[in-house]
């Protein structure tokens, strides 16, 4: 057992810091979750994609460098100390690709993989229903049969980046009557421009369009943009979801910069003993977090499988994101009121997590039923 | 980078956890409280010959080490199963003592073999056990000192350690003993006991409530009881990491983060195991109190939560090596 990089591995992390001290604007783009700063995203993932930096653990067919977890967390490591934009492209390169990845035809992920990793097609999420949240199975929406494809309808919610983005993905039911709520579903993937689509966007607490609803009436898809076999969607959809929860989403990288910046803040502040130990705590946890991801990732490369501890990962990270943004909030004083602050945004941000990607009383039900072996009961 | 046990190390952490689970440690800790340390030491003679105690010691004084990762693991197992005496004590006495091959060469060989046991205080701090060690090891302002004699033994919260103040003077073993290592030791194979006691009180409680009905149902299949078993697992899993990073790292920061994390989550399950159990959780005649009153000892010695995340935020002062 070690944490030392090989020489490959340092080449590599040194690579990565060149490009990125040559290339991460000094400026940092306005928000993504506006319309003016979604463009400007945009065009740094296609800086990134210029020199192959978008999607380094793809295959290079793709765009991607084929590097393992463990080069991808390096990188992403080096991402954030960098103070890179976050990454418009996330749902799609974080969600959606690992899916095709694993279900995808030859064919879909040529078409699909390469204006994503571009930042040219951006994607989002369309899994949420006004009445199937964590429920996700009570979803209604429908996909019916036609003529070379399906044609789809009904009402998707909490669509993140959906507001602005150029297609996205998400499970409809193609089959009634089925013995069970979670077979019959068909995993699809849609233009938001398509006609019979509506997108009404919707601003989170800080008025941000970060997410919306979407209105579907008669939507046309093709066959060749139903992902596996029709009717078998969900458990394609769960092996994505995994991915949300676990490692591509959140990666240790970011809380390590967090922790560092919320560290100097600290400083600048004078130090100040009543934030002293939640300033020690953010480091800790960051540093519990980017070993807990390594010995994740060291399983997984000896080939285990990852499942129920992404519900392990979830919660923590969720937890540990606000509590670390509520530290820097408190440090600013009076100063932490202010949304134009560079704190503002990722503590909304922030109070997300434990809300999304499946609550964390969703969470903690898996951990105590898949690995505690507690016994199921009523929600 | 490869951050996980290998075939060999975890071979070696189950071998522990059997014979471990074969000793019936709940009567050798009972037995161990009342001061008669006859069980005690077979124990830890059997720990001895399983290598447990010469990971701390170098192989040129009959040991096998430093192995840090391995006396990681190791201590993990002996919490898990509540072993008694001064076992990190033990080890920070190893570390003390390879400062200068006179000590080491007289001292060492039988720390290894688990026919002497040792412990260590800072000057005025209580040392753990210092009726049943042999090695009594003070350090006092002008270095390291051989004990001669420990006074009255004073209870602890943990019935099964027993707290003593150790005679002053003696003979000076060495004016300038590596301390900082031995802490670092010593916190190590703290954070790794605690990680192991949070362990087995989940895994205890967790077995109580799929058994325990009330209300014609298993208490386990109640949400509240689930969610509070769920937050104990995540704390867990998250200072297993912690303790073995610092393990490999040895950085005394890495190593008071494994502390604090693993000692918290230690605690933090106690508390959980007690409110699931009930009243049986409350008293001494149940098991489960060994593994609750350890958490909390702990959680105390060999740098405090405060004294943790001193070490931690100081050491990000300094640029890191």
């Amino acid at each position: 057992m070690d944490l030392d990089e090989s020489a490959e591995q340092q080449d590599f992390r040194a690579q990565a810091r060149r490009w990125l001290r040559a290339n991460v604007p000094a400026e940092p783009p306005a928000s993504l979750e506006t319309e003016k700063g979604f463009a400007e995203h945009r065009a740094w993932e296609a800086r990134l994609h210029a020199d192959r930096w978008s999607v380094v653990s793809w295959p290079e067919e793709y765009g991607g460098r084929g590097v393992d977890l463990v080069k991808w967390l390096i990188f992403e490591e080096e991402y954030y100390a960098a103070g890179a934009p976050g990454r418009v492209a996330q749902n799609g390169i974080g969600l959606l690709a690992p899916t095709l990845f694993e279900h995808g035809s030859a064919e879909q992920r040529a078409r699909v993989l390469p204006p994503m990793a571009s930042g040219e097609v951006v994607w989002a999420q369309a899994w949420s229903e006004p009445e199937a949240g964590s429920d996700l199975a009570a979803l209604t929406s429908r996909a019916v049969r036609t003529d070379g494809g399906w044609l789809l309808s009904g009402q998707k919610t909490w669509s993140s980046r959906a507001a602005f983005a150029d297609r996205a993905f998400g499970l409809f039911r193609s089959e009634s009557g089925t013995p069970k709520r979670h077979q019959g579903l068909t995993y699809v993937m849609f233009d938001l421009r398509a006609p019979g689509v509506t997108v009404r966007p919707i601003g989170r607490l800080d008025g941000k369009p970060a997410f919306a609803e979407l209105f579907l009436d008669g939507v046309f898809v093709p066959d060749e943009d139903v992902i596996g076999e029709p009717g078998r969607g969900w458990r394609i959809a769960m092996s994505t979801a995994a991915n949300e929860r676990g490692l591509t989403l959140r990666s240790p990288g970011r809380f390590l910069a967090a922790a560092d910046r919320l560290h100097r803040l600290w400083r600048e502040r004078g130090e100040p003993r009543s934030a002293r130990d939640r300033v020690a705590d953010a480091l800790v946890g960051a540093r519990a977090y980017q070993l807990f991801t390594y010995a994740a990732a060291a399983r997984f490369l000896a080939g285990e499988p990852l499942s129920a501890e992404s519900s392990l990962n979830k919660v923590f990270w969720s937890e540990y994101d606000i509590a670390l943004h509520e530290t820097a909030l408190d440090l600013l004083g009076a100063e932490g009121e202010c949304a134009d602050t560079e704190w503002a945004e990722p503590y909304v941000f922030s109070l997300a997590g434990p809300i999304y990607a499946g609550t964390n009383e969703i969470q903690r039900d898996l951990v105590a039923e898949h690995l505690l072996g507690l016994p199921k009961g009523r929600r | 980078m490869r951050f996980l046990p290998d075939a060999e190390q975890r071979a070696f952490a189950a071998s522990l956890d059997a014979m471990l689970g074969s000793a019936d440690t709940p009567s050798v800790v009972r037995a161990w409280g009342r001061g008669e340390h006859t069980a005690g030491r077979a124990l830890w003679s059997r720990l001895a010959e399983a290598g447990v105690f010469a990971l701390a010691v170098p192989e040129a004084y009959d040991g096998v080490g430093p192995r840090p990762v391995e006396l990681a693991l190791a201590f993990v197992e002996l919490g898990r199963h509540a072993v008694p005496g001064p076992l990190a004590e033990t080890v920070a006495a190893a570390v003390l003592l390879s400062g200068s091959d006179g000590l080491a060469a007289r001292f060492l060989p039988s720390l290894a073999a688990g026919r002497t046991m040792a412990t260590v205080a800072p000057e005025g701090a209580f040392a753990l056990d210092g009726d049943a060690a042999e090695i009594r090891l003070g350090l006092a302002s002008d270095g390291l000192r051989l004990s001669p004699g420990h006074g009255p033994a004073r209870p602890s919260l943990d019935p099964s350690r027993r707290l003593t103040r150790l005679l002053p003077g003696g003979e000076l073993l060495s004016p300038d003993p590596p301390a900082g290592l031995a802490l670092t030791w010593a916190r190590l194979a703290t954070a790794a006991q605690a990680l192991g006691v949070g362990l087995a009180l989940l895994d205890r409680t967790v077995a109580h409530v799929g058994r325990r009905t009330q209300f014609g149902v298993p208490v386990g299949s109640f949400q509240a009881v689930k969610h509070r078993l769920a937050d104990a697992r995540i704390a867990l899993e998250f200072a297993r990491p912690l303790v073995l990073g610092a393990a490999l790292t040895m950085r005394p920061d890495d190593v008071a983060a494994a502390k604090l994390t693993a000692c918290e989550a230690a605690y933090a399950t106690a508390r959980t195991a007690l409110q699931l159990h009930g009243a049986i959780g409350y008293t001494a005649e149940y098991d489960l109190s060994l593994w609750l009153t350890r958490a909390r000892a702990l959680r105390g010695v060999w740098g405090s939560p405060d004294d943790c995340r001193t070490a931690v935020i100081d050491a990000r002062a300094r640029p890191r090596g």
